[in-house]
């Protein structure tokens, strides 16, 4: 019954094997991990600088190469250093992964939408799966994520910006709308800002089609214990029972797309 | 078989959340009372909201965990909210509120601010990683525990008072009995063993971003018992057991030592919140295949022997 309760999970250290610069704001960390079966596209690590620690999706999941990616924009003092300060030889630390990831097997068409970094948690499907589009969207051209990425590996990706400097112009909601009217796909899969996933929900209950969403809480202990990321109104660990939800389960957050809870677990309104 | 009326508690059985654990909003303590909890009390609060220390806050260790989140917390106002919404709950699931601060002043405003929608009060005196002045450095003292319990025992005098003390003194039967003299109602046994330290092998970094954090988990559970074991014979008031419970045996340990009530923390992480349920399951099993009619009846067992 009790599992694992003899397992050491301090934070495995590794070295930076490679990094890409993706944007002005956005690097990609690549370093050697052993891929094991259980690790699937959606799933977190808790990230450590060897000084604070946050959690960061898994952007690269490399069977081939037992290499594994993060992909981290600047947007606080953590995430600042990741972009300025650490680089290849350098030395980080992960815990994982955890979390439920996407689950895809049953589906035919998949439509999974991206907004800014959030295509982060996305980009591995393509390895897994043969049956996604990707909406990759950004605010202007030099943000869109992943662009060399994919050229070189052969993937049409649907481009969309807010100024349209690139691909489709107005937001990724929109575009993903007008490719739901096609009626080609069964569920819609996304992550980035909130104010955009909840809009997808919208759109995956106008047309019927099922969705799975990633959501972004403050986390501490990313082991289910501590509380902090908790959603209203089902206690959802985010942590544990997320950061991947279905539609059943979004329907039932009463939080998303309103509010979140800060570091002291106070309520913050979107 | 597993209900019992204590502090003024009708149980449904004896099984509670310990603080610090899923306590922090109220829709997370209403999952884990779903899930099977025969009581919550809540992620320690004070009068100000407190973001705790930097992450990493916990590292998952063999048996256990090392945390220092730090006393992490919105303050009472914002807290009043989440106990508002606990209101529909308490009928079957009584709520008891764990507080912070550093002095007798703090308390007695948080406990007065809240008593009404609370069924008790825990004092947090044993928190090992808070700031100075706080957590254990009140409860090391058994001086200062007396002045804080006495002091919220006559402010408040309708809500028990239970005093969650650390085992990291010499004789924890003194603090215990410093408690009992100022009108504590009843113990809480243990918080954290520690602190403890863990340092990454290859960087030589210590991995909390406090450094020192307490320790938690079954790896603690013979130090709680023992805990338990030698309050028991020292004060008269019941005694929450807290400390590694993972199954039905451990609760059969704590009681066996003379815990009349028990907490569950670290052990969500490896069971999740079902763990309410296969353990008080398991231990009706137990009472009725060994002829017990109700589980109050192995209280303190092992001093009978």
């Amino acid at each position: 019954m009790i599992q694992n309760v003899y397992d050491d999970e301090v934070p495995k250290v590794v070295t930076i094997k490679e990094t890409i610069i993706e944007t002005p704001t956005v690097k990609t960390f690549i370093f050697p991990f052993q891929i094991t079966e259980d690790i699937h596209p959606g799933q977190f690590v808790m990230v450590w600088d060897l000084n604070t620690e946050k959690p960061m999706t898994i952007s690269v999941i490399d069977k081939e190469n037992n290499q594994m990616g993060i992909t981290v924009r600047k947007a606080g003092p953590f995430t600042e250093n990741m972009y300025e300060n650490i680089d290849v030889g350098d030395k980080i630390g992960i815990r994982g992964p955890y979390g439920h990831g996407y689950e895809l097997s049953d589906y035919k068409k998949i439509l999974a939408v991206g907004g800014g970094s959030g295509i982060a948690s996305l980009a591995p499907l393509l390895s897994f799966y043969d049956n996604v589009d990707l909406i990759s969207a950004a605010s202007c051209k030099e943000e869109l994520v992943f662009v060399e990425k994919f050229e070189k590996e052969n993937i049409k990706v649907h481009e969309c910006t807010d100024d349209g400097s690139q691909g489709f112009k107005g937001f990724s909601t929109e575009l993903a709308e007008q490719m739901l009217q096609t009626g080609e796909y069964d569920i819609i899969v996304g992550c980035g800002p909130e104010i955009m996933s909840y809009k997808l929900l919208e759109l995956s209950q106008k047309y019927d089609v099922d969705c799975q969403l990633a959501l972004d809480r403050y986390m501490k202990c990313g082991l289910g214990i501590c509380g902090q990321c908790c959603i209203d109104d089902t206690g959802y660990r985010v942590c544990v029972e997320g950061p991947v939800f279905d539609k059943k389960q979004l329907s039932q957050l009463s939080e998303f797309g309103k509010y979140r809870r800060d570091a002291a677990g106070s309520i913050v309104k979107y | 078989m597993l209900k019992s009326n204590i502090l003024g508690m009708k149980l449904k059985n004896p099984l509670f959340l310990a603080a610090g654990i899923l306590g922090t909003t109220a829709s997370s303590m209403k999952m884990v009372a779903r899930a099977g909890a025969g009581g919550i009390v809540t992620k320690s609060f004070s009068l100000e909201a407190n973001d705790g220390y930097e992450n990493p806050t916990i590292v998952k260790i063999e048996g256990g965990v090392i945390n220092s989140v730090g006393l992490a917390s919105p303050g009472v106002e914002a807290k009043k909210e989440e106990l508002m919404e606990l209101e529909e709950i308490r009928d079957e699931t009584p709520v008891i509120a764990s507080i912070y601060g550093d002095s007798e002043e703090v308390f007695c405003e948080v406990a007065e601010q809240t008593k009404k929608l609370v069924d008790a009060f825990e004092l947090n005196v044993s928190c090992p990683h808070a700031k100075c002045g706080f957590g254990s450095n009140i409860g090391e003292d058994p001086e200062m525990t007396y002045n804080i319990v006495s002091s919220v025992k006559d402010a408040i005098k309708d809500v028990p008072i239970i005093v969650k003390l650390t085992p990291n003194v010499t004789d924890i039967t003194k603090i215990a009995k410093a408690s009992e003299e100022a009108g504590a109602d009843a113990l809480t046994l243990i918080n954290s063993v520690g602190p403890g330290l863990r340092i990454d092998y290859q960087t030589a970094k210590p991995i909390l971003n406090n450094v020192l954090g307490g320790i938690a988990g079954p790896m603690i559970k013979p130090i709680a018992l023992k805990c338990v074991y030698n309050t028991y014979k020292t004060v008269d008031i019941p005694i929450f057991g807290v400390g590694g419970i993972k199954d039905y045996r451990d609760v059969l340990e704590f009681m066996y030592a003379g815990a009349s009530l028990l907490q569950i923390g670290t052990s969500i992480m490896y069971d999740g919140p079902e763990i309410f349920k296969n353990i008080t399951d398991d231990l009706s099993i137990f009472l009725e295949e060994n002829g017990y009619n109700n589980i109050t009846e192995i209280i303190g067992l092992s001093h009978e022997l």
